[in-house]
């Protein structure tokens, strides 16, 4: 978009709005909760609080995966299909550090700086010249499909392609009741749950969460506005770099054991909670993972729990057929 | 193994004439109509799949069976293409990556498919053709490589692809898709149905994809569904930037070439396992992909005034 277009857009009068306009929001909690009740009904509340539950540690990775996703497509227009291999290299990273001596908690945060600034470094690397080079839709897109190429199997050059465990204790676990939930997967729940709403927070109140907010609104407008958008750029970077490296050493966790490619396999779930939310939405981008999570989990209720990934990919497809604003219309006027 | 040997180079072949039938499909969505199909691996799973089921399992003959696999693979092309295709280019995509997944999921999961063991036992007839020609290629010094007929047959084919896609090109329907490419709102305000071009050229794009998996399907002799994952389609999107957008001929000589030089990193004897000069082969195509699209976005021996891709 041309920065005529951008001013153009905006004296067109859309008048700022909330985030998530509170009817859509209200209507996809009924929907929900409707759908519990009704699998409650069809396959008891024991198995349909279980999977509930699966499907709440999955939402914390698949919402922090896809804000920063939706946040790099709102501010920069790139579909960055490398975001999945910045989760891989998160746990990875994370992996390695724990091998060196480093207790994993520790090594996750030194993991999670470290992806943050291998994001970061990318955009001066390729990304930014790509946009002083106004390059078109489909060479950002094999960009990013090489460096995604890059990533993933310089992980497998080093770690191997094998299957690894996360080297922590993932048999012990906590009974509530009738459901199961190993500790680690608690773990991974309070700290997804955590993650995404202090995002949340952030981004409703910080300046600099404002301001990400309206770069990823209309990128002309947030400038003439007087935001620094080279700054915000660099801090949109360090979001979604960090928050990927989070989302994969959770996943890691929550699962128990990965191997190099889990990452661009998320990749695909991920664009469907940003899409479901509204592409460029960040809060979008949370509820969207909350309900790709559930609903991935509730299907193992019906089908065999390989079909998962195929499950996800179906829903993919039928929100871009049909609601490829997202739920909550989308903040801005592209089809 | 010696840097020549024959049978080694031939297999080379085999691999980078398959290839350019893919990457040919590849050439017609992205460089002549400008619709991002990053579901090829898709639609030559299901055109490989398809011939194979078709023979093993109804027993039909495989000059029978190649044909409707071509048929079956362009039906699912006009089957994604129906609803998808009016989304946005990227939209489509990132729709075309599900869909490619969704194949191999469902070729890994379902019964009918053998799972992970595949699907075996389909090329009884080409055996048996292969070693009825053998000796006749004995003035060629090619009678005792094996993979020498299936090289000749892949190139061939890749031959007449290349021929007959030129010749569409040079047609008034190759001139509406690149009037298409350029901008879409004026060849639809020309009178030109869009959608129903793009339709066809994704159509035509899942027979080339199905053709080339007949013959991987020859090269390999079972079929198994990883060996149809993403890294195919990307491969030949490196292979498409190699050769340059816009040319078909172009679009060929970049998977000999992308072939060649990852086939033949096992010469340079490093000191890795055979899974990390894998990884590294992969590594090289990424870098490729992001090193092109920044320095030579128009490919190596691309022509610059022919794409101008905006989407």
């Amino acid at each position: 978009m041309t920065i005529e277009e951008g001013i153009g857009a905006g004296a067109q009068g859309r008048a700022p709005r909330p985030p998530i306009e509170i009817p859509a929001a209200a209507w996809l909690a009924l929907t929900l909760v409707f759908v519990a009740v009704c699998l409650v009904v069809a396959r008891g509340p024991v198995a349909v609080g279980q999977t509930t539950l699966n499907g709440l540690i999955a939402a914390g990775y698949f919402s922090l995966g896809a804000v920063g996703l939706t946040l790099v497509f709102g501010t920069l227009r790139i579909i960055n299909f490398a975001h999945g291999d910045l989760l891989t290299l998160g746990a990875y990273l994370t992996f390695g550090l724990n091998a060196m001596g480093a207790p994993f908690w520790p090594a996750a945060a030194v993991a999670i700086a470290l992806t943050a600034l291998i994001a970061l470094s990318l955009d001066y690397v390729i990304w930014a010249p790509l946009r002083r080079a106004r390059t078109s839709t489909l060479q950002a897109m094999l960009a990013a499909i090489g460096l995604a190429m890059v990533i993933r199997f310089t992980v497998q050059f080093f770690a191997g392609s094998q299957v690894r465990g996360v080297g922590q204790d993932v048999l012990s676990s906590i009974n509530i009741g009738p459901l199961h939930l190993g500790s680690l997967q608690a773990l991974v729940l309070v700290v997804g749950v955590v993650a995404s709403t202090l995002v949340g927070l952030g981004l409703a109140f910080t300046r600099l969460g404002k301001q990400i907010r309206a770069l990823s609104d209309n990128m002309a407008l947030a400038e003439v506005a007087g935001i620094d958008t080279a700054r915000a750029i660099r801090v949109v970077w360090i979001v979604a770099g960090g928050l990927a490296a989070l989302a994969g050493i959770l996943f890691a966790a929550a699962v128990g054991s990965v191997n190099p490619n889990f990452g661009f396999f998320t990749l695909l779930s991920l664009f469907t909670a940003a899409v479901l939310g509204g592409i460029g939405n960040a809060y979008g981008a949370l509820v969207g993972g909350l309900v790709i999570g559930l609903a991935q989990e509730w299907s193992t209720l019906f089908v065999n729990p390989r079909w998962k990934p195929v499950v996800g990919f179906a829903i993919l497809i039928v929100v871009l057929l049909v609601l490829p604003r997202g739920i909550f219309g989308g903040s801005r006027e592209r089809s | 193994m010696t840097f020549l040997n024959l049978d080694f180079w031939i297999g080379v072949g085999v691999i980078a004439g398959i290839y350019g039938i893919f990457v040919l499909g590849l050439q017609l969505n992205v460089g002549f109509t400008g619709i991002i199909n990053l579901g090829q691996a898709g639609f030559m799973a299901i055109g490989a799949y398809a011939m194979g089921m078709l023979v093993v399992d109804a027993g039909w003959p495989m000059a029978l069976a190649f044909p409707a696999a071509v048929g079956v693979a362009v039906g699912a092309g006009l089957l994604v293409g129906l609803p998808t295709l009016r989304l946005r280019a990227d939209y489509f995509g990132i729709v075309t990556i599900a869909f490619s997944e969704i194949v191999r999921y469902v070729l890994q999961n379902a019964s009918f498919a053998g799972g992970n063991q595949g699907v075996i036992g389909y090329d009884a007839e080409w055996r048996a053709f292969q070693s009825w020609v053998s000796p006749h290629l004995k003035p060629l010094g090619l009678d005792r490589a094996t993979q020498a007929p299936l090289l000749i047959a892949v190139w061939a084919m890749l031959f007449l692809c290349v021929c007959g896609l030129k010749a569409l090109q040079a047609s008034p329907w190759g001139r509406a898709l690149r009037a298409i490419r350029e901008d879409e709102d004026a060849a639809a305000a020309l009178g030109k149905n869009v959608f129903a071009f793009k339709l066809q050229s994704l159509g035509l794009a899942a027979a080339l994809a199905a053709i080339a998996g007949f013959f991987l399907a020859l090269n390999v002799t079972y079929l198994y569904p990883s060996e149809f994952d993403l890294s195919f389609t990307f491969f030949g999107y490196a292979a498409l930037l190699l050769g340059g957008f816009a040319s078909y001929a172009g679009a060929a000589l970049g998977a000999v070439v992308l072939c060649a030089l990852t086939e033949g990193l096992r010469f340079l004897d490093l000191p890795l396992s055979s899974g990390q000069v894998g990884s590294l082969r992969m590594i090289l195509v990424g870098l490729m992909l992001v090193g092109l699209s920044l320095y030579r976005p128009e490919g190596l021996l691309g022509n610059r005034s022919e794409m101008q891709l905006r989407a």
